[in-house]
């Protein structure tokens, strides 16, 4: 008995230990964000950095190419997501039900781009796009192609483990014999059984979506980080406020996962 | 069949022949005949110390990222489930890992550049940090910013594994008159391994395909590969030249497939131990 308390308290001082030192680690360049961004010019502190940022009218006159940038990113995260969800979930929903033999294949499919860096994935899809560019135009919008290429592992496994969890061949089944149609059995029945997959795996394509560079920096389209880079030429301490302000959002929205992902667990009965 | 026509059109298009793209460009030369010209051209010593640099860079950062970012799991994987320590700290690694880029450059600029907070603090007490341009160089400032993304990257991947030791283990070892040391030397050691060293590869890949980060931190010269690459995208390409980029691209992904087979090996060794 005493034994273990000893052993707890050791471990509670090499718990605090280690986060406090890696903690310190981490916390210099986001507390050097904040120091930088509300430097006053005479020495001392502002917030007008921080108001700038916030004023929509002094944005869209002066620094038009961060509203374009923040517009194109929201856009992109919406139509990432929903292409995602409309192609994903049918096409796993129906590889379950009736061609089980092709689940190896579609998982190593959606798995695949976890071993091609994003890098050589702009250089295979630059001839793709200059075709996407011919029949629907130059908008920044189409990355989203890309992105749900990006996000479909992350993706995959996250409605997989949610499929998992429920018995779809019964649930099918069941909802035909009463006479629903396909797109009912989709929309009605199995979508609000992996609502949580399926808010998990949005979740993580908005992050994924928010923080892209690569890909449309090298097509010279726009998107959020594209931009803050841009700005970053022209005004330091406004880019460095941005980006503080892009990775506050997104880890709210990994936060916000975090709890999701509990409630899905409280659900159901314990594993293991 | 007909139900899954989508799925597959959809990734022909925009994963299968992006592939085959970068796989049969790299064998064709300007004119679209097939030659090993864009081959023999990664000999170049520029191209050459571009793949030794973002190695040394991907394995120096996966080592030391693995350890550091174990020790966290380890001390995370303490606290209670479920609590706010961990809840915590798990977010916020997972918005480091993914989503680092040109916000972790930013941070950088702000915390160590001639006008950053570190810098200015340090001058104070006489310690110059921006006497020389270290920050944007690949073996110093590249590597440490590296860190800012390896070290959440190994608690994401690495806290299953160590969630997996069951305390009954541990209260065997002590009844078998086991210390703490034996605990780790002939237990929990052997059991984490594989996974630590799958986690370390998986580490390799992450910083070796990386490129936000280096592109919007660096802007003379293209120190690694992926900045060669990119490179070779932009305006100021030599005629002829494009298809090399492509022939760089297959280099790469020879790389990370070699790493990534290493894993799926390892892998399949770590489920026999920790898995149900």
């Amino acid at each position: 008995m005493s034994l273990h308390a000893t052993r707890r308290r050791r471990q509670a001082g090499f718990r605090w230990t280690v986060v406090g030192v890696i903690g310190l680690f981490f916390a210099l360049p986001i507390f050097s964000m904040v120091e930088f961004t509300t430097r006053a010019p005479g020495g001392g502190r502002t917030l007008d950095t921080w108001a700038t940022l916030f004023d929509l009218g002094v944005i869209d006159a002066d620094y038009p190419e961060l509203k374009t940038g923040i517009l194109a990113s929201a856009g992109l995260t919406v139509l990432t997501v929903v292409i995602m969800l409309v192609m994903l979930v049918p096409t796993m929903t129906w590889v379950r039900l009736r061609l089980p033999g092709l689940r190896r294949t579609v998982e190593f499919i959606c798995l695949l781009p976890l071993t091609i860096p994003a890098i050589v994935l702009v250089v295979g899809l630059a001839p793709v796009y200059a075709w996407v560019a011919y029949f629907l135009g130059e908008s920044s919008l189409w990355l989203a192609f890309a992105y749900v290429v990006l996000v479909l592992p992350y993706a995959y496994r996250a409605l997989d483990a949610g499929l998992s969890a429920i018995d779809v061949k019964t649930l099918a089944e069941a909802a035909r014999s009463l006479g629903a149609s396909w797109p009912r059995v989709m929309w009605r029945i199995i979508l609000p059984n992996i609502r949580t997959a399926v808010l998990s795996a949005a979740f993580l394509s908005v992050a994924l979506v928010l923080g892209e560079f690569t890909i449309a920096s090298l097509f010279s389209r726009d998107n959020l980080q594209v931009a803050i880079n841009l700005l970053g030429k022209r005004d330091s301490s406004l880019a460095i406020a941005a980006a503080l302000a892009a990775l506050i959002l997104a880890f709210i929205v990994l936060v916000a996962m975090s709890f999701v992902g509990n409630g899905r667990r409280s659900h159901r009965p314990e594993e293991s | 069949m007909l139900g899954v026509l989508p799925f597959f059109a959809y990734t022909t298009i925009f994963l299968g022949i992006p592939t085959l793209i970068v796989v049969i460009g790299a064998f064709l030369d300007g004119s679209g005949r097939a030659s090993l010209g864009n081959l023999s051209a990664l000999a170049q010593p520029q191209i050459v110390s571009a793949f030794i640099h973002s190695v040394v860079l991907s394995a120096v950062t996966a080592v030391l990222g693995a350890v550091f970012g174990a020790l966290l799991t380890y001390a995370v994987s303490t606290a209670r489930a479920g609590g706010l320590l961990r809840r915590l700290v798990t977010s916020l690694c997972g918005v480091l890992a993914q989503f680092g880029g040109v916000t972790l450059a930013f941070a950088f600029i702000a915390t160590f550049s001639a006008q950053g907070f570190l810098t200015l603090w340090l001058q104070k007490s006489g310690i110059d940090l921006a006497s020389t341009p270290w920050l944007y160089d690949w073996d110093k400032g590249l590597m440490l910013v590296y860190m800012y993304f390896q070290i959440p990257l190994m608690l994401i991947v690495f806290l299953p594994a160590v969630e997996g030791l069951r305390p009954q283990w541990r209260e065997a070892t002590e009844s078998l008159g086991g210390s703490t040391w034996h605990y780790w030397r002939h237990v929990a050691g052997p059991i984490l391994a594989p996974s630590f060293i799958g986690a370390t590869l998986l580490l390799f890949t992450n910083a070796f395909s990386a490129y936000a980060t280096a592109a919007a931190l660096i802007s003379q010269g293209s120190p690694i590969i992926p900045l060669q690459i990119g490179g070779t995208l932009s305006s100021e390409v030599i005629l002829g030249q494009e298809n090399i980029g492509k022939a760089m691209a297959l280099g790469m992904v020879a790389i990370v497939a070699v790493v990534m087979t290493l894993y799926v090996v390892l892998e399949r060794r770590t489920t026999k131990w920790l898995g149900s």
